[in-house]
């Protein structure tokens, strides 16, 4: 079976001569969910931010091939590929940028040239989707972080994607929120790439796990296994309170 | 945060909330025309507009105090000319500069106060208002609040270390602290924009802004507009008429 992402050798350097990624071969098959492990600055994001074309499509210091759904990444695939993976991003803040919730969910489809009726009609059933189905009228300043990424994701699965790129999708939410989103991920049919630090979170949803490294992919296998290998759990010092 | 309550006032039901923004725009305009062309009798067709304003505010159900109030906010800025043409030995002109300046506040602050800003951008887009002029508005009004709460919350991190407002003055060191903050709001907010492009470009935008909100302009409407312009002229005529 092809898979949905096939990334070959590759390699990006950033304008002021940093080198971000080194040689970095990636495959996701259907239904996969794999989390991106690595240290701060390791070259996650750059590496997903690749795989839309919002990094590396323009520049001539972006090296090696990627593939999605057996599309070459290219400037004339662009829009059918942005099409294919929805990313959502850190900040939800960044990402709701319409005056309405109902507005900003549907702008994606509004842009794929779905009619002003059809991209209502889509956002109002990705917001019910995401339980925010009331929030359709409500600037989106008004709600809290965990409703914002539930609605940066309703934004995102209204362009109806076969790949879902989160990027550190726990980041302000609190415990109820968080495992709120992993029950919306584990019901939502896609594939799905995490970049993140929470490896409870992962564990709790990813099938494969990824660990970069100086822009490379150092390690890649079951969760349990890149984990251990790298002692990326957070496991606090055995001493006693005061020490 | 002004632009919080006129965003909850926008979101009441009258008449007037009801109306189409175009038929809104249209009678702003004539009646800031009426205003601005006004010479003789000021003080009293501004009294006969201040009246007509006052008399759209309370059947907008909006707080006629807090709406007062609010179109004040001009007023730091038009006393200040208008001390200047009361130094140059025209004092006259520095009265109507500082009620026309607050009357046309007011006018243009019952107009945003009963349309949700979607609707407001929709109905300038609709009178040929430029795109990229709206745009900017659009996302000036979606993050002023959140760059406030970011400066807010790096006021208070420095407060918590000691900072003051007092302590500022005459202290070249703690002046440069203040100007380096601003300057990571700057860059901060330099760096969300490009988040935000990002996002934009992950959701398929193509440089134009589509949106679900459908204008329509009904009988009722068309009444507003002509009543709503010609009372501003005929007001200013039988005043004119009759002194």
């Amino acid at each position: 079976m092809a898979p949905l992402i096939e990334v070959r050798d590759l390699r990006f350097r950033y304008e002021d001569g940093t080198a971000a990624l080194n040689g970095v071969d990636f495959r996701l098959d259907a239904g996969e969910v794999v989390a991106l492990l690595g240290a701060n600055g390791s070259g996650k994001t750059t590496f997903v931010m690749h795989l839309n074309g919002l990094l590396g499509a323009e520049r001539s210091e972006s090296q090696g091939s990627i593939h999605v759904c057996g599309m070459p990444l290219n400037k004339s695939n662009l829009a059918a590929i942005r099409r294919k993976i929805g990313i959502v991003f850190q900040d939800s803040e960044s990402q709701l940028f319409m005056p309405t919730v109902l507005e900003d969910v549907a702008f994606g489809p509004l842009n794929l040239g779905c009619s002003a009726a059809a991209a209502a009609e889509r956002a109002q059933a990705e917001l019910a989707r995401v339980g925010m189905a009331g929030a359709a009228g409500r600037a989106p300043y008004h709600l809290s972080a965990g409703e914002k990424k539930r609605v940066a994701i309703a934004g995102i699965l209204a362009m109806d994607p076969d790949i879902l790129v989160l990027d550190e999708p726990t980041t302000f939410l609190d415990p109820p929120g968080q495992r709120s989103l992993a029950d919306l991920l584990r019901a939502l049919p896609q594939a799905k790439i995490l970049v993140t630090h929470d490896t409870a979170f992962a564990r709790s949803i990813c099938t494969r796990a990824i660990f970069f490294q100086s822009g490379t992919i150092a390690a890649n296998g079951s969760i349990g296994d890149v984990v251990d290998q790298f002692g990326w759990d957070f496991a606090p010092a055995r001493s006693s309170p005061g020490h | 945060m002004h632009h919080v309550v006129l965003e909850r006032w926008s979101r009441r039901s009258s008449p007037l909330h009801r109306s189409d923004p175009r038929a809104k725009i249209f009678v702003l305009l004539v009646f800031l025309i009426v205003l601005a062309t006004t010479h003789r009798d000021l003080l009293v067709i501004a009294c006969a507009l201040g009246g007509l304003l006052m008399m759209g505010i309370v059947c907008s159900r909006l707080p006629l105090a807090g709406a007062v109030g609010r179109a004040a906010v001009v007023l730091p800025f038009s006393l200040a000319f208008a001390a200047v043409c009361w130094l140059a030995g025209d004092p006259a002109r520095g009265v109507y500069l500082a009620v026309k300046s607050y009357l046309s506040a007011l006018a243009v602050l019952l107009v945003v106060s009963t349309t949700p800003l979607p609707l407001l951008l929709r109905g300038l887009e609709a009178l040929g208002a430029p795109r990229f002029l709206l745009m900017v508005a659009q996302f000036l009004y979606r993050y002023l609040f959140v760059i406030s709460e970011e400066a807010q919350h790096m006021a208070k991190a420095a407060q918590s270390r000691g900072a003051t407002a007092a302590g500022m003055v005459g202290q070249a060191a703690r002046f440069r602290a203040a100007a380096g903050a601003l300057a990571v709001l700057f860059a901060r907010s330099y760096g969300r924009a490009g988040d935000i492009h990002r996002a934009m470009l992950a959701r398929g935008f193509q440089g134009h802004f589509e949106t679900v909100t459908a204008l329509r302009f009904r009988r009722s409407d068309v009444a507003l507009a002509i009543g709503g312009s010609l009372a501003p002229v005929a007001l200013r005529l039988a005043v004119e008429r009759l002194t």
